[in-house]
């Protein structure tokens, strides 16, 4: 008898689509054309089964990294498995459904890249692709992540401090706070390119901090996840992590790091300004205007089924910032 | 121009009108609870239910133009399951909401259909729907006599609440609630005169 041990990196017979059905998706999208094209552009399916996804294959190649793990950031929580973190992502560059960037940044080109720390600085920094992953010792952190939208996911960031950064960037005392820029690149980002596409906004993404904020230890930049490095969708090569924050503010693919003695004006801000905050510190007891923070859905495994509610908490449970609030109205400073 | 529309020609319609609206249902439910739906089946479900609904409500409301123009009065004998497909989707759109996005937290329910301006507009346009579902058997139509049609009125406030629902409910990208709005106004635009009647003969009353 011939018993069949299936490696477990091997695909299963019944995962695979069959060709034909493959070939026929365009008749099978237009027979449940009925439901309208609307529906099926916002439909999840183009997730499942890519029906709706552009023809080539071409997945951005990620790389190892080598790292350390401090116990200090380790958790029990369940983390988000990789596929839901690279496939569900507010990233407007590359469309405003959180299944456009996974779809449309495959191709999105990393290297060459430059990131430059200036502005009121003794010495500005200038780091190159290779100087991401090499100038500093990576760690990696499990953080949790909330998003405004009221979901949250547990993800295990690699990367170094903010802090370690910007400190060898020597901020002169005249510097009070942090402005950060994604890259401009309208070829490579659909959303910028067309308004219709980028949800509205005004390119690039900006985002900023008060310097006390960014040089707390919390503040990360994360150049991978999971390992490997950053995939686009994510906001390589290297993107900013805040896990008291709502995730907007964990601005994605820098190029800029901009010491500075103003508040510097931030996207969402700027966009609806009774909506969205300069802090953004997560907090339950400040609802959006549309919604309540109270709690959140944690995405990590299970179907619709799971009962995914928790409680939100203050700083997304990191107490150690409570300090930098100390006597500010957060409702007022929301 | 003129359509001839055979008894047979309607029922093969029916039938492409329950299968499109059931089996997508089906399909992406199934899909959401075996955890294939994406990293939030909350989210696309939600999205899913509400834009099909808004759908089918615009495609019943074009049943009438469209047999005005070809001339054929059979085809308004799709408009109520039409109808009733699209009531289906809000309501499981609602459902949706109460089991999956709040899970069951019914004070906070409350809350947020008095607090939040979106979602209020949504649950009247759901309410609207609700009772001309109720009232759409032929036995209601008689009984209602002429007040029935007056009720069913309430379908075109019902579609501008659900297009402001929409449009409330986004962030910051509003191409598609402006393409379902245009949309709105051309199908309200064929009923202008009706319309103009129905405010017409509220001020004379």
């Amino acid at each position: 008898m011939l018993i069949k041990t299936p490696k477990k990196s091997e695909i299963k017979e019944s995962l695979v689509t069959d060709e034909s059905v493959y070939n026929d998706r365009r008749r099978i999208l237009k027979s449940l054309g009925f439901i309208g094209a609307a529906a099926l552009a916002t439909s999840p399916s183009s997730q499942a089964f890519n029906l709706f996804g552009s023809d080539d294959d071409d997945v951005f190649e990620t790389a190892p990294l080598q790292y350390s793990q401090a116990d200090k950031y380790k958790t029990e929580e369940t983390l988000t498995p990789e596929k839901k973190i690279i496939s569900h992502n507010n990233f407007y560059e590359f469309g405003t459904s959180k299944s456009d960037p996974v779809e449309n940044a495959q191709e999105f080109k990393v290297n060459p890249w430059t990131l430059s720390i200036e502005g009121l600085v003794e010495n500005p920094i200038t780091l190159g692709y290779e100087d991401l992953t090499k100038a500093f010792a990576l760690e990696e952190r499990i953080y949790r992540l909330r998003c405004v939208e009221a979901w949250s996911m547990v993800i295990p960031w690699i990367g170094f401090s903010l802090a370690s950064v910007i400190k060898k960037a020597n901020p002169l005392s005249k510097a009070k706070y942090v402005a950060f820029e994604t890259v401009y690149d309208p070829k490579q980002m659909p959303g910028q390119r067309n308004r219709f596409v980028g949800g509205g906004i005004n390119y690039p993404y900006k985002e900023g901090l008060r310097l006390d904020e960014a040089l707390h230890p919390l503040a990360f930049l994360s150049v991978g996840l999971y390992g490997k490095t950053l995939p686009p969708q994510n906001g390589a090569p290297i993107r900013l992590v805040v896990p008291w924050k709502y995730g907007f503010k964990s601005i994605k693919s820098i190029v800029k790091i901009r010491l500075t003695d103003k508040k510097p004006p931030v996207t969402w801000n700027i966009l609806a300004p009774n909506e969205y905050g300069f802090y953004a510190n997560v907090n339950p007891a400040v609802s959006h205007p549309r919604w309540s923070q109270a709690r959140e859905r944690r995405l990590t495994t299970g179907g619709l089924l799971t009962r995914n509610r928790i409680e939100t908490q203050l700083f997304n449970g990191y107490d150690e910032v409570a300090d930098l609030y100390a006597g500010m109205d957060l409702r007022k400073n929301f | 121009m003129r359509l001839r529309l055979l008894p047979k020609h309607i029922f093969g319609l029916k039938l492409v009108i329950h299968l499109s609206a059931l089996l997508p249902l089906v399909f992406t439910f199934y899909q959401a609870i075996s955890d294939q739906l994406g990293a939030d089946p909350v989210e696309d479900l939600l999205h899913f239910t509400g834009i099909s609904a808004f759908n089918l409500l615009l495609i019943s409301l074009m049943v009438s133009p469209l047999a005005k123009t070809f001339k054929t009065a059979a085809l308004i004998r799709v408009r109520r399951v039409l109808g009733l497909y699209a009531f289906a989707y809000a309501l499981i759109h609602f459902l949706v909401y109460i089991f999956f996005e709040l899970q069951l937290e019914w004070q906070l329910l409350i809350s947020e259909i008095i607090k939040r301006p979106y979602i209020t507009v949504g649950f009247v346009a759901l309410l609207i729907l609700s009772v001309m579902a109720i009232t759409s058997t032929k036995k209601s139509q008689i009984k209602l006599g002429r007040k029935w049609q007056s009720l069913h009125n309430l379908v075109y406030l019902s579609a501008i609440l659900i297009a402001l629902h929409y449009i409330w409910s986004v962030k910051s990208d509003m191409v598609q609630p402006i393409i379902y709005w245009i949309a709105l106004f051309i199908l309200l635009y064929f009923r202008l005169n009706k319309i103009k009647s129905i405010f017409i003969k509220k001020r004379l009353a």
